[in-house]
């Protein structure tokens, strides 16, 4: 069957380059699609493929440096690239909605919301007061609760998922023919993500408009797009239906994007994921042949020339020469000592009593000052050689409670005994020693390292500092040593951060830790600002080395999928309190707190878009942890609540082996 | 038809840029300020070589001359070569404005920094100490303390260094509070280090840029502010050659532009030079805008 629907939007062999000192970024070159009328397509790749470019071609939106070299855009029919400045403001906003990823800077600050939303009817033609009362409308049809309070307010106001409502509420506004999402999902929590996939999916069917879905996230696609494009170092390399291309790619970098993410609902055997290893080509020099090639474990003489998109079955395109051979297959690992599944030793290395950590927020001179319960009583054993998954929403202390755990921050109260030696009061100077056995990776790369630190002088100061190396020749032969356990060459001693990619740096930033010989490795979020694939080896990574050196990890991250994968047990913390610890599988497979089973239900899977149906919604936001709601503090969103549960705090029981909760009823809610 | 438009405007990118080119585009105003600065820090040096007259011998028969081959930049109300004491005068000017700087730079960074780190009660004592001094305007509040303390550089100086600290401890405190909060401070504490370490290794490191940035473009405003208070009959003591001093004497004299014009484009040009400089320094700090 093929779509009669006409077509909207129409990208002909698009070119934009860019121009720099150094040369030549073919950052698009020669992309051609069409978007039908009410489509819903998703474009995917890793950072720097060019999908983020092609939208912001479509808009004319180009940077100076940036130059559409050829090719055609045309939007029902008329030509985006010669229209004159007045025409192409008509456009924006008005038939072509767009946007961005950060809901946070994406509004106007000192503006109110109002005037935000109807500035953007106004300059298309409505009067005044129509845009006023659509505005209302419209708030609430992005599911915004009292639309009339939200037009008062500013965006401050607002949370990042709200923030991200107001700003689709000002897309849709002009009833645009056609929207571009640029990963409008990425900073926001999973549940709250889901929400706004839900919305997207919505404003689809019941305006009629046509979605473009940028995203990393084969998932986050897979959740409302029909059909997906896969771009690869400027150029498409696969499109098609995203059922089929989720079922059977015919590019071996879509293979290799669904092989390196963990599913929710496959079973894990051994935990290393598939990777590719190496990197896109310099947009500088793309290769002649395949640009995909370098990498390609399929590789054949023939890709040393360049292929086209090849016809790969009803409606599919792939470039790629193999695409019309058989299916790529899984491959087998290659961990030697994979047979071998890893087992935790039964003695507890970190064992946590009541531990409670209250921020103090000073108010001003007459404001009344707050206590933020970041962290509130929280019991958990941590076992050596262990991989401990802490999952939840942001703001529900995570993060606060591996720091509180390294003591990088004093507890108020409770206990914390690493190893058998208390620690939750200890002074800096019993730390002091400690600090080596207790080692953290962090989230951001781009900011754990020190800018104005070699490589080789970030690697030595710990060695030094701890007296693991006492001279020039031993430290020398440790970081090169360190720098062969996380994969990278000698040659990065001498080099700056900067000159490294995201995925380099956070083996940099795993080697520091390594360095000192740690014990218990506090990972915080150490994969989430990296594309699929580069997560895929981080976590590869961390896996070989906990066999290695019997490391125990505190791993904390918002995609379950990937927690699930790696860890033996998961801790979902809800505003600072234990909701349910319990073994990895048993989590998934039984989930006995209805927070968990929201988790689990809002991360975006591998299917087709019919599929999103029948996930459970989460609606409201998450509680605030200045001011907890009373009993259990998840009743205010909780389907099940009854009265007990605002009344009285449900206490953590052990109901399963290894599996607790606090409920009051526990696996109630199926 | 792509392939020959494609050709056509690639042939009309002008040719790559030579790294001679590029370099003069980034730090050609910063060679400028340096060599002006390096000029006068040479003419200082060699003043005694350079000057053609000794620069307060007194000549009443050749008074207020203007420009000769003589006297190039003329003679002023006592008849010294004003030529003689601007490049006498360089000493005191650059001299003055680099200890004041870099003495109040010092002092401020030190404060600020461990404001900042420390946190608390110090913090507090700090920044209010900071903001007393930054009540009064710094001119008067040099000028009562270089009054009490009775004129000469010495006490000039010690005069503007106590007005002087307090906007590099303000900087340095926010500059210290925005990489502190920045992960690989987390990661140095997680390594053990302790607060002296982490502040002086590896924050100030970090924060040193901006700094630096004011060091070298407030050089400039020192002189300035020196000049003003010799200008006000604070500062050195007569006849000692000094630019603030000497333009105070020729003020008066409107037909005899020379004798204030020339100790007015000296402070001009340095104040430029040390500005050009600041800038350059910036750029060639940051690492990250240093190109391979």
């Amino acid at each position: 069957m093929t779509d009669q629907r006409p077509v909207v939007l129409e990208v002909d062999d698009l070119r934009t380059w860019f121009f720099t000192d150094q040369g030549i970024a073919r950052a698009v070159d020669g992309v051609s699609f069409s978007i039908r009328e009410g489509e819903t397509v998703g474009i995917v790749g890793e950072s720097g493929c060019g999908k983020s470019v092609t939208a912001l071609s479509v808009m004319r939106l180009l940077e100076e440096s940036a130059r559409i070299v050829s090719g055609t855009i045309r939007f029902r029919g008329r030509d985006v690239i010669a229209m004159r400045p007045a025409e192409l403001r008509a456009m924006r906003g008005g038939d072509v909605a767009m946007v961005f990823q950060d809901p946070m800077t994406s509004l106007n600050p000192v503006i109110r919301i109002a005037r935000q939303l109807s500035e953007s009817m106004t300059i298309h033609g409505q009067s005044g007061a129509t845009a006023a009362s659509r505005g209302i409308n419209l708030l609430g049809s992005m599911g915004i609760a009292s639309p009339e309070r939200a037009m008062t307010g500013y965006p401050h106001q607002f949370s990042g998922g709200m923030r991200q409502r107001v700003v689709l509420a000002m897309g849709m506004s002009n009833e645009p023919a056609l929207l571009l999402a640029d990963e409008p999902t990425t900073a926001l929590d999973v549940t709250i993500q889901a929400q706004i996939l839900d919305l997207l999916g919505d404003l689809n069917r019941d305006f009629g408009t046509a979605i473009v879905l940028i995203s990393h996230d084969l998932g986050v696609i897979a959740t409302i797009c029909a059909r997906v494009i896969v771009m690869y170092a400027g150029e498409i390399v696969e499109q098609g239906p995203t059922v089929e291309i989720l079922a059977n790619p015919r590019h071996p970098y879509t293979w290799a994007l669904l092989n390196a993410r963990p599913g929710l609902d496959t079973d894990r055997g051994d935990r290393r994921l598939t990777t590719v290893e190496g990197m896109p080509p310099d947009p500088l020099s793309q290769p002649p042949g395949c640009r995909f090639a370098a990498r390609c474990p399929f590789r054949q003489p023939v890709c040393d020339d360049h292929p086209p998109l090849l016809d790969a079955g009803p409606e599919r395109l792939a470039r790629c020469w193999l695409a019309g051979e058989e299916p790529f297959e899984r491959q087998a690992r290659r961990s030697p000592d994979a047979a071998a599944e890893f087992v935790p030793a039964a003695t507890p290395i970190m064992e946590v009593k009541g531990l409670v950590k209250h921020f103090h927020l000073r108010g001003g001179l007459l404001a009344r000052s707050h206590i933020v319960r970041a962290v509130d009583g929280v019991d958990l054993t941590i076992e050596r050689g262990e991989i401990m998954g802490v999952v939840g929403e942001s703001g529900c202390g995570k993060s606060t409670f591996a720091r509180t755990l390294l003591r990088l921050f004093k507890p108020d109260s409770g206990s914390i005994r690493f190893d058998g030696q208390e620690i939750a009061t200890a002074s800096a100077a019993t730390m002091r020693p400690l600090r080596r056995r207790l080692q953290m990776i962090f989230q951001n790369p781009y900011a754990s390292l020190n800018p104005r630190m070699t490589v080789e002088a970030i690697l030595a100061e710990p060695l030094r500092y701890h007296g693991l190396a006492t001279n020039a020749a031993e430290t020398r032969r440790r970081i090169d040593e360190l720098l062969g356990l996380v994969g990278l060459g000698a040659g990065a001693r001498e080099r700056y951060p900067h000159e490294f990619s995201g995925g380099q740096r956070q083996r940099i930033s795993i080697a520091r830790a390594l360095a000192v010989e740690p014990d218990f490795i506090v990972a915080d979020e150490p994969i989430s600002a990296l594309d699929v694939n580069i997560q895929a080896q981080i976590v590869n990574l961390m896996i070989d080395l906990r066999e290695r050196f019997g490391l125990t990890y505190l791993f904390i991250a918002h995609d379950l999928a990937v927690v699930r994968h790696i860890c033996d047990r998961i801790m979902v913390l809800h505003l600072g309190q234990v909701a349910e610890i319990a073994p990895a599988d048993d989590l998934f497979t039984a989930p006995l707190h209805p927070y968990t089973r929201y988790l689990i239900s809002a991360q975006p899977a591998l299917h087709g878009p019919e599929r999103g149906t029948d996930r459970l919604k989460l609606t409201g936001e998450p509680a605030n942890a200045i001011d907890p709601p009373s009993g259990c503090r998840f009743h205010t969103r909780c389907p099940i609540a009854r009265k007990v549960c605002a009344d009285a705090v449900p206490p953590l029981r052990l109901l399963r082996p290894r599996h607790e909760v606090a409920c009051h009823f526990p696996g109630e809610f199926a | 038809m792509s392939g020959a438009r494609i050709a056509e405007i690639l042939a009309a990118q002008p040719p790559p840029v030579s790294p001679w080119r590029r370099w003069r585009h980034q730090y050609g105003l910063a060679a400028l300020g340096g060599t002006i600065v390096l000029g006068w820090i040479i003419v200082a040096l060699a003043a005694q070589a350079l000057a053609p007259w000794a620069p307060n011998a007194v000549e009443v028969t050749a008074r207020l001359r203007p420009p000769s081959t003589l006297h190039m930049m003329g003679t002023d109300e006592l008849g010294r070569d004003v030529l003689s004491r601007l490049i006498f005068g360089a000493r005191i000017s650059l001299i003055t404005g680099i200890v004041v700087v870099t003495i109040g730079a010092f002092i401020g960074t030190v404060l600020g920094g461990i404001a900042a780190y420390a946190g608390g009660l110090i913090e507090e004592a700090i920044m209010r100490l900071t903001d007393l001094v930054l009540c009064f305007p710094p001119i008067i509040l040099a000028l009562a303390i270089g009054a009490a303390l009775g004129i000469g550089t010495t006490n000039t100086i010690t005069a503007m260094l106590v007005v002087w600290w307090p906007k590099f401890a303000r900087l340095s405190r926010s500059l210290v509070l925005q990489q502190r909060s920045l992960e690989y401070v987390e990661a140095a504490l997680v390594a053990g280090y302790g607060p002296g370490r982490i502040l002086w290794r590896h924050i100030m490191p970090n924060s040193v840029g901006p700094l630096i940035v004011l060091v070298t473009l407030d050089v400039g405003n020192a002189i300035i502010i020196f000049a003003g208070l010799s200008f006000l009959g604070l500062g050195v003591v007569p006849p000692t050659a000094e630019w603030g001093s000497m333009i105070s004497e020729g003020r008066e004299l409107v037909a005899q532009w020379w004798v204030a014009s020339f100790p007015g484009f000296a402070i001009l040009s340095i104040v430029l030079g040390f500005n050009f400089l600041g800038d350059g320094v910036r750029d060639w700090l940051d690492p990250r805008s240093r190109r391979q």
